[in-house]
């Protein structure tokens, strides 16, 4: 740690990469560097600055003024390199773009909506704990954390049956293209041409089906909300966001579940945890580990000068563990009060599919609670790497029925 | 700065200093009120920020948007006329003083 460099005195630089396969294989003891080195960091590696406390993490994403979405959401920079595909019209926006995209994706993902699509959401996490009883031994990742989101999200989005398998692939391209120019980024960019071709047939207006989350988005188009050339690319949004995250999210709730039986207990004798249980697992886990913000202006930060134009990066998983502001920060506690989390941001852009997360993870839980009596990890579990997303690869287990 | 107050149903009561531009929520929770919990961080999505706006100052709010009337018929606790979301009350100076009453639960 040095004091002196293009950042400025005073700011703690240090040589730590946070999308590096060592970092990604055990993130904590690094998350408490970052955070106890000072509440912002140099990080020489990308020449970015990095906030890894709570406060400033809050702080930043509060401010959208200041550190805006529009010049992109990863490290680069879209007024100095060209986007690896069109920019997305609500996530790398700033207001007042952003203000009315984000209002027509909030009425199709609104409440109302998680009404209408709850018992069709909860009937699909019966069936699939009748297929897991059927195993008894599975993985984990592909058969329930894969399989639960799969078998509603893209229907309920209104997607053809075929050339589903792109999906996950597509989300995988998307969350490591936030990264740096490393091999998980050059990689995925490079085999990303085919899961483009589906994704962008896919957002078109007739190849969705009437009712779900893409009509109702290019019924939009009818009332003027929007053009229908946006239209397509706030479908896209939805194919980007919508599925790889629940995957991580309810494989981070399933994966906590195991290895924290006494929450599972708690959890099977009160089966209205279920929700609070998930909404923890995206603290505790915090499936988006991380997103950037660009700064608009020189802005002083907990006394730290950040000049205009700088890319800062928030982690939102050491935020969500910080002992400033969580009591136990590395205990998985199923009744804690969880709300001011950053897992699913804070402000302007906290998730506009919050609401699909929840009722997921909720049913989902609350089936599995209530059939199943004991959950093993009866393998090594296997990390999946990407530049955004933390989650398992596979997660062999057992399972005992009531 | 404006204070706002907060009675628990118990009728114990909690006196709080808004920030520069902030909700009627965001002082509950930047305080840690228990009452107030704001899953969806002010959004207008989860009304879980709901609050009783006393009688005496519910005329003196501005009105409310449609998201925030659809919402409120979602509330855990009953929802009665003097029902708005706080994360959708502004404070303004004008509002210094206002009294807000915690419903029994928010899910
Ligand atoms: C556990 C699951 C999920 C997690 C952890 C998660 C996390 C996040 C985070 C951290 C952001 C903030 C981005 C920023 O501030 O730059 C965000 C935004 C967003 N999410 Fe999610 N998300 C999840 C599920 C979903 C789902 C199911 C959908 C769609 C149905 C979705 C769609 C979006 C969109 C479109 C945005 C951009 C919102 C905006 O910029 O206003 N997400 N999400
Ligand atoms: S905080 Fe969610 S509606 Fe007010």
């Amino acid at each position: 740690m040095t004091a002196s460099g293009p950042a400025g005195s005073g700011i703690p630089h240090l040589d730590v990469d946070p999308f590096d396969m060592t970092f990604f294989a055990d993130p904590y003891p690094a998350h408490e560097l970052l955070r106890e080195a000072g509440p912002v960091v140099y990080l020489d590696k990308w020449n970015v600055y990095g906030v890894a406390r709570y406060a400033e993490v809050h702080a930043v994403l509060n401010d959208p003024a200041t550190f805006c979405s529009s010049r992109g959401v990863g490290l680069s920079d879209f007024k100095k390199e060209t986007p690896w595909r069109p920019p997305s019209l609500i996530l790398e926006a700033d207001p007042p773009a952003h203000t009315r995209t984000r209002a027509v994706l909030s009425k199709v993902l609104s409440p109302t909506v998680m009404k209408q699509v709850r018992d069709r959401f909860a009937a699909a996490a019966e069936a699939r704990v009748d297929a897991l009883l059927e195993k008894r031994s599975f993985d984990a990742i592909t058969d329930l954390a894969e399989a639960y989101p799969l078998s509603i999200f893209p229907d309920a989005l209104g997607l053809k049956p075929e050339g589903r398998e792109h999906l996950i692939p597509y989300a995988g391209v998307v969350f490591n293209a936030f990264g740096p120019p490393n091999q998980l980024r050059q990689e995925a960019i490079e085999r990303s041409a085919p899961h483009q071709a589906y994704v962008a047939e896919q957002c078109q207006r007739e190849n969705l089906a009437p009712g779900g989350f893409g009509a109702c988005i290019h019924a939009q188009v009818d009332e003027g909300a929007i053009t229908a050339t946006e239209a397509p690319l706030l479908v896209r949004s939805l194919l980007s966001a919508g599925l790889d995250t629940t995957v991580n999210g309810i494989g981070a709730a399933v994966y906590c579940l195991a290895r924290f039986p006494d929450q599972w207990q708690r959890l099977r004798e009160d089966l209205t945890l279920a929700r609070g249980a998930f909404e923890e697992a995206v603290r505790f886990e915090s499936p988006v580990q991380t997103f950037f913000r660009t700064t608009t202006r020189d802005v002083e930060l907990s006394g730290v000068r950040i000049g205009e134009g700088e890319k800062v990066l928030m982690f939102l998983a050491a935020a969500n563990r910080d002992p400033r502001r969580w009591d136990k920060p590395s205990s998985y506690d199923i009744t804690r009060r969880t709300s001011g989390h950053v897992g699913f941001g804070s402000g302007i852009h906290m998730c506009v599919g919050q609401l699909v997360a929840r009722l997921e993870g909720e049913v989902m839980l609350t089936a599995l609670a209530r059939r199943i009596a004991k959950i093993e990890i009866t393998g090594e579990p296997k990390r999946r790497f990407n530049n955004t997303l933390r989650g398992l690869d596979s997660l062999p287990v057992t399972i005992t029925p009531v | 700065m404006p204070a706002i107050t907060f009675i628990h149903p118990d009728g114990k009561s909690d006196r709080v200093e808004t920030g520069d531009g902030e909700s009627a929520m965001q002082a509950a929770t930047r305080h840690g009120l228990d009452g107030i919990l704001a899953e969806c961080g002010g959004n207008a999505m989860c009304a879980t920020c709901h609050v009783y706006v006393d009688d005496s100052w519910l005329a003196r709010l501005p009105d409310m948007a449609d998201d925030e009337d659809a919402l409120l018929d979602g509330t855990a606790s009953e929802r009665l006329p003097s029902s708005r979301l706080s994360c959708q009350i502004k404070i303004t100076p004008a509002l210094d003083g206002l009294v807000l009453r915690l419903p029994e639960r928010q899910v």
